[in-house]
């Protein structure tokens, strides 16, 4: 096993990136990353725009595939097992690595359907398991209550922020042991970000969760460890009220202080 | 005068500019829009008038007279037109969607994508007597016979290309977030296509379908040297058949009064089967998903 990059040793290591080099066909994107990520804790990733935390989110459920022209090099471990060279179905490593997005995108159906698709891919549940299922998903998005009797409705019917509440839900519902944020509130209002947070802040105890995000006030308030990232380099991982109370980087105190970025 | 108070005279030449810019463009899209309107009634009206006239019961129970009778009717070639366009749309809406989902999902950067697109095209620009006389050297000649089934393959190399263009774009329509999102819960491909990018755009793809029907349901040329046209009533695909855009060719173009008021007759049922079609079209697809 490798060495243990920048995490204290209690804490259990869900996913290790190991010299990951990612390219848009020509372009480096991401540079040499060596990164351990805990399990059962969120981990932000922050920095400016186009510094590649999005495309560091891609690579773990290895979504980059789906566009020829990208590629990575190196490994990521999950629970060990390298899902980059693994023989492994890309499907299953995608049912236990769910992912968010930064817009709600709702399937073109119910309520329901929406999220027993996921839990259907994998799963033959009986009615009454189904049900329990997508209720107990709803509970836990927090948006049971405002859709527990419209679940036939179409999913695009509810506001914005719903829709994202729905899609967390789509994603914890197949119960997944990593979940991907990827800028899940900045298409939201106040109260919503606010919702999604305390959510965040719940699913941690179940699952080992990401979030990219552009609020550094969202990052220190819903995160346990924090990675700063600035033009496809990872300046500065660790925990959180470290890397925001005394940075080890002048890059990283730059950033958060606004000074830069 | 002040810096400001130049400013805003500025501001106001530019405005007033801007105002006439707006009032001269909507004239010319309002003209416009007044020009096709025009016309469009014109045939609308032309055709409720003349049509309504020769429009009787015995339309629907008589197959088509000879020339000079007192009765008659279009049952044989409105059946005809029926079975032939139903099977023609239900026998090219399949190819048409699946070469569509081809196209959209698995041909974007591939060669094999780029060239039947391109074939595709010129399918949809092919001026639709090729097609029939291409379904007479094929099918007509080499059976020795004219027949139902001739015209249908001939009305199905017209939806197709049709089908295929509309699937395509409406896919591409599509944002990719929609399927990342449906890839990101472990779904196979086959299944984001069917579930999710197909369904989301259902409502495109079945407008694309109406239009090929609509197309189809007016189509003369392909007709005449497949399906060629009979003066009986008859179910039996195998043998020639009538058809309404063929009788009304033959009628319209005879000097017989009561085969001109029976043209009249088929073009306002065909009119008003494309608007039903039209319709219900977005009536059913209206409040879905």
């Amino acid at each position: 096993m490798d060495t243990r990059v920048n995490l204290p040793t209690n804490e259990k290591v869900k996913i290790s990136v190991r010299d990951l080099n990612f390219y848009y066909g020509g372009f480096l994107a991401l540079k040499n990353i060596n990164l351990d990520i805990p399990e059962r804790k969120v981990t932000a990733f922050i920095g400016p725009s186009g510094c590649g935390k999005s495309t560091l989110l891609r690579v773990f459920n290895r979504m980059f595939e789906l566009y020829p022209e990208q590629r990575a090099e190196g490994s990521i471990s999950l629970d060990g097992e390298n899902i980059l060279k693994s023989k492994m179905d890309v499907t299953l490593i995608r049912a236990k690595i769910g992912m968010v997005f930064q817009k709600p995108t709702p399937f073109p159906m119910s309520i329901y359907d929406n999220i027993a698709f996921g839990v259907r891919l994998f799963e033959t549940l009986p009615r009454v398991e189904m049900d329990e299922r997508v209720e107990w998903a709803l509970k836990k998005s927090a948006l049971w209550n405002e859709v527990k009797d419209k679940l036939n409705q179409s999913g695009s019917s509810l506001s914005g922020g719903q829709q994202q509440r729905l899609c967390i839900a789509r994603g914890i519902a197949i119960k997944p042991e990593v979940l991907l944020l990827d800028e899940p509130c900045s298409a939201l209002d106040p109260i919503s970000t606010g919702k999604i947070e305390e959510l965040i802040h719940e699913l941690k105890s179940d699952y080992t969760v990401m979030i990219v995000t552009h609020n550094m006030q969202q990052a220190a308030r819903c995160s346990d460890y924090t990675a700063y990232m600035y033009l496809g380099d990872l300046v500065e991982f660790g925990p959180t009220n470290e890397l925001f109370m005394k940075p080890k980087k002048k890059d990283t105190e730059d950033y958060i202080t606004g000074r830069f970025g | 005068m002040s810096a400001f108070a130049t400013m805003d005279a500025a501001r106001m030449g530019m405005h007033r500019k801007r105002k006439v810019m707006n009032v001269v463009a909507l004239t010319l899209a309002l003209g416009a829009m007044a020009f096709g309107l025009f016309w469009l009634i014109w045939i609308l009206i032309e055709t409720v008038r003349l049509g309504v006239g020769g429009l009787a019961l015995s339309v629907f129970t008589e197959s088509t007279p000879p020339p000079l009778a007192e009765t008659g009717g279009l049952a044989n070639a409105i059946v005809g037109s029926l079975l032939m366009v139903s099977l023609a749309t239900a026998l090219g809406t399949p190819i048409g969607v699946m070469a569509g989902v081809y196209l959209a999902e698995y041909g974007k950067t591939t060669w094999l994508g780029a060239v039947t697109g391109f074939i595709n095209d010129i399918l949809l620009s092919a001026p639709s007597i090729v097609i029939g006389l291409f379904i007479y050297a094929a099918v007509v000649a080499t059976t020795k016979t004219f027949s139902g089934y001739a015209g249908v393959l001939a009305l199905a190399l017209i939806v197709i290309p049709v089908v295929v263009r509309t699937t395509e774009n409406m896919l591409s329509l599509i944002p990719n977030a929609l399927r990342e999102a449906a890839y990101a819960l472990g779904t196979p491909k086959w299944k984001v296509i069917a579930s999710v990018t197909l369904k989301a755009a259902r409502a495109g793809v079945i407008t694309g379908v109406l239009l090929a029907l609509a197309r189809i349901a007016g189509e003369t040329a392909p007709l005449l040297f497949t399906a060629l046209s009979n003066q009986f009533f008859t179910a039996n695909m195998g043998e020639p058949m009538a058809s309404l855009p063929v009788t009304i060719f033959k009628f319209a173009m005879s000097p017989y009064q009561n085969w001109q008021e029976l043209a009249w007759a088929g073009v306002f049922l065909i009119t008003l089967g494309v608007l039903a079609l039209n319709i219900l079209a977005r009536v059913l697809f209206r409040n879905k998903h």
